[in-house]
């Protein structure tokens, strides 16, 4: 078989090497960052450096980032120290919002095929105000800032200005994970009060994260125990995990500019597979998007056996979310976008990144087309039997 | 032409294995992979495990599941896991409790195959561009003469398993294979062992995949909440002798547990259920002679084979074939005269033909005559 191809990178993009040689190093060093000792200074410094990369990705200081064991910890952190109060999520969230905020409302999003020249995917404006206006001011509003299926950019800046105007009091959340390093982001502009990130979606490693908390924001903790994180986040820091998270955000900070050119690759993607199939549907197509996100929809094939096929051929790619046991379940995002059951069984996910080349893509078309050619076969075959 | 029959090298042989996490099955992906054969190993998820064993919020996915992912590892062959819960819901589990609502005995293992396996599955074996499908079943496929797939019972008679594979169809036949078929249980456990599966010490499933400890009136009760209706139980010549706490309970034949004092007649003879009565919601009981059937009538038959008239027929998984004449109806129906009467056959079960011992198909019984004491008269 040819080499791989991963188009994966919205459930986890590949280890950028500079990092990987960095976290070797470190993973060498003894010491842990509270001990007073050299090896315990020289554990600090590789945090702090860390922790003033990744501020600048978001223009934000230092000190207010604390690091975590990942986004999910960060959401469920901002979301748990808000039950029992009124809070708002959106639809499309990630498990971890909408798991750790089982009793929130949700904002609906906009759906195809209501008006004409409509931006599906992205939060409804009108219905959010509504809900705003409506009953006890919400505690907490935590709207993602990149959904990881569609990759729609959600207007967080405008319904936080939104919702701020009505009720001045209100906390916001953004679950940045699926956009930091791919557009820019600037913390304070936002509006925001909590942001959640993520380093394996960006290069670095898995199993480390970030939450920013804005100046004068309601402080948010989880774990308690030692006094890591000045007293925000017990436990013993990750500090390879957090130097190459510092070393991922530094990167896609200065490359951010050559993120934008994989928006070519996936328009000329994009065409290629609308040419090849008839029945494609480009979800959340003419709203705003990240450039490396392509949710497509193909009636009448099962999704499961496309990304099976694609695997076989040695193309990784994905549906939009699976279950622990591995197998595709219908994506809550698309359910939320009006999208019939026949589109979620056959939606998948294909998420590009720094590493994909021109090549790569021309492969996808042709294993794509030789599966469709196929599959529409057997199901005249199947039909005529 | 290689072991499975292609004219090509087994590495340009695509096989997908059905793994249900068992021994057969993973004894027969692993042998196939190394045998160089391009194996693609596929699990069903069939049902909520968690939720079938009663435990609420356990993983969706069983200790089977797991077993069949750890040997695609240890092997490195591609393995995937298919959520066929709403397929299996549907075709095999519903069908599972109206059929005893029907006051039939049905067979869900043979509905499995028919609908999910050798139909869905294979469907998704096909689009995923491979040559053939394999399974676990100890049945024999042969090729004759004319080039056309035949079924024949496994060398090891206790493990054969073609009366669970009567209604695969010819079609679905030319794209099955059963590596296991020629073997005894022992020889795959030796592979099993020699090939060091983790598997290889567990012991066979005995009971329906999705009815734990054989506690079927348990999973009927829940999807049928009205199902459990108390009645009476009545002797053949008319008398009530007691009360019954649904038809669901009962099986033709059986003849412990009827919940009747003694269970015996004024001359000590055993009573049997002979038939249950749904619509008067009856459980009707009687000496053995009463169950006694000569004619078999079957609907939604499948045939592999062509005109037969002498066969033998195996009416339950467990008893031998008896000799009888086959007579096929149309719209998939057929009759059957056994040269004698058998005791104890159920509705919902399966009337599977043999001529030694190729299976040549057969039908689901949906009901029974007696004409042996008319023809002796």
């Amino acid at each position: 078989m040819s080499e791989k191809i991963y188009m994966d990178y919205n459930a986890s993009a590949p280890l950028r090497p500079e990092a990987l040689a960095l976290m070797q190093d470190v993973l060498t060093e003894s010491g842990n960052a509270s001990s007073v000792h050299s090896f315990g200074r020289k554990a600090r410094s590789r945090i702090e450096r860390a922790r003033e990369q990744i501020s600048a990705l978001i223009g934000t200081q230092p000190n207010q980032l604390v690091f975590t064991s990942g986004a999910t910890e960060s959401n469920n952190t901002v979301l748990s120290a808000f039950r029992g109060q009124r809070i708002l999520v959106s639809a499309i969230e990630h498990p971890s919002v909408l798991e750790s905020a089982p009793a929130a409302e949700k904002i609906p999003v906009t759906q195809d095929g209501l008006q004409e020249g409509l931006q599906e995917g992205l939060i409804d404006e009108q219905a959010f105000i509504n809900l705003l206006e409506k009953g006890e001011p919400p505690a907490l509003i935590s709207i993602m800032l990149v959904n990881n299926e569609t990759g729609a950019i959600q207007p967080v800046e405008k319904l936080a200005r939104l919702a701020k105007k009505r009720h001045p009091a209100i906390f916001i959340h953004t679950d940045a994970v699926q956009a930091a390093g791919r557009i820019k982001i600037d913390m304070p502009a936002l509006q925001v009060d909590y942001l959640s990130l993520s380093a394996h979606k960006m290069g670095g490693p898995q199993g480390v994260g970030a939450l920013i908390t804005a100046p004068g924001s309601k402080p948010v903790k989880l774990l308690y125990g030692g006094g890591q994180e000045k007293r925000q986040r017990a436990g013993t820091e990750n500090v390879a995990g957090i130097a190459g998270f510092g070393m991922a955000a530094d990167i896609a900070q200065h490359d951010i500019e050559n993120f934008q050119k994989l928006a070519l690759l996936r328009d000329k993607m994009e065409e290629n597979l609308s040419a090849i199939t008839p029945h494609l549907r480009v979800f959340s197509k003419d709203a705003p998007r990240i450039a490396n996100t392509s949710a497509i929809g193909l009636s009448g094939l099962s999704a499961e056996t496309l990304i099976m096929a694609l695997d076989l051929a040695g193309i990784a790619v994905s549906s939009g979310a699976a279950c622990s046991s591995g197998t595709v379940k219908p994506s809550h995002v698309l359910q939320a976008m009006g999208a019939c059951d026949d589109e979620t069984m056959g939606a998948f996910r294909i998420s590009i990144g720094w590493d994909t080349k021109e090549c790569h893509i021309d492969r996808l078309i042709e294993e794509c087309s030789k599966i469709f050619e196929r599959t529409t076969t057997t199901a005249e075959k199947t039909d005529h039997a | 032409m290689n072991t499975l029959g292609f004219h090509k090298e087994p590495q340009d042989t695509r096989v997908v294995v059905a793994m249900s996490g068992g021994v057969d099955s993973s004894v027969t992906a692993a042998l196939l992979h190394e045998q160089g054969y391009d194996v693609v190993g596929v699990t069903l998820q069939l049902y909520d495990h968690g939720a079938a064993i009663d435990r609420k919020g356990a993983c969706c996915a069983g200790q089977d599941i797991h077993d069949a992912r750890r040997i695609a590892e240890d092997f490195d062959f591609p393995h995937y896991v298919l959520d066929y819960e709403s397929n299996f819901r549907e075709t095999v589990i519903d069908d599972f409790a109206d059929s005893y609502l029907r006051g039939e005995t049905p067979i869900p293992c043979v509905r499995c195959n028919q609908t999910v396996k050798f139909h869905d599955l294979l469907k998704v074996a096909h689009d995923l561009d491979a040559d053939c499908m394999a399974t676990g079943h100890y049945i024999q496929r042969t090729v004759n003469k004319q080039g056309h797939a035949e079924l024949h019972r496994a060398i090891d008679s206790t493990k054969d398993q073609s009366y669970f594979l009567f209604a695969t169809t010819q079609e679905q036949l030319e794209f099955l294979r059963f590596p296991l078929g020629g073997w005894d249980k022992d020889v795959t456990r030796q592979h099993a062992e020699r090939l060091g599966l983790l598997n290889a010490q567990k012991p066979d499933s005995q009971d329906i995949c999705f009815v734990p400890n054989g506690d079927y009136a348990s999973i009927v009760k829940k999807l049928r909440p009205a199902a459990e209706r108390p009645g009476k139980i009545i002797h053949v010549d008319g008398r009530v002798l007691g009360d019954h706490n649904g038809i669901i309970h009962y099986t033709i034949g059986q003849r412990k547990g009827l919940g009747i004092g003694g269970g015996i007649d004024e001359a000590n003879n055993p009573f049997y259920v002979v038939r249950l009565d749904p619509k008067q919601n009856h459980v009707i009981v009687g000496p053995k002679e009463a169950l006694a059937r000569n004619i078999i009538y079957l609907k939604d038959c499948n045939w592999l084979a062509g005109d037969t008239q002498d066969i033998y027929v195996k009416l339950r998984s467990v008893s031998k074939p008896e000799p009888a004449r086959l007579q096929k109806k149309e719209n998939g129906a057929a009759e059957i005269y056994l040269h004698a009467p058998q005791y104890g056959i159920a509705p919902g079960q399966a009337a599977v033909c043999y001529q030694e011992n190729r299976m040549i198909g057969g039908g689901w019984i949906y009901d029974t005559a007696n004409n042996s004491l008319e023809q002796a008269a």
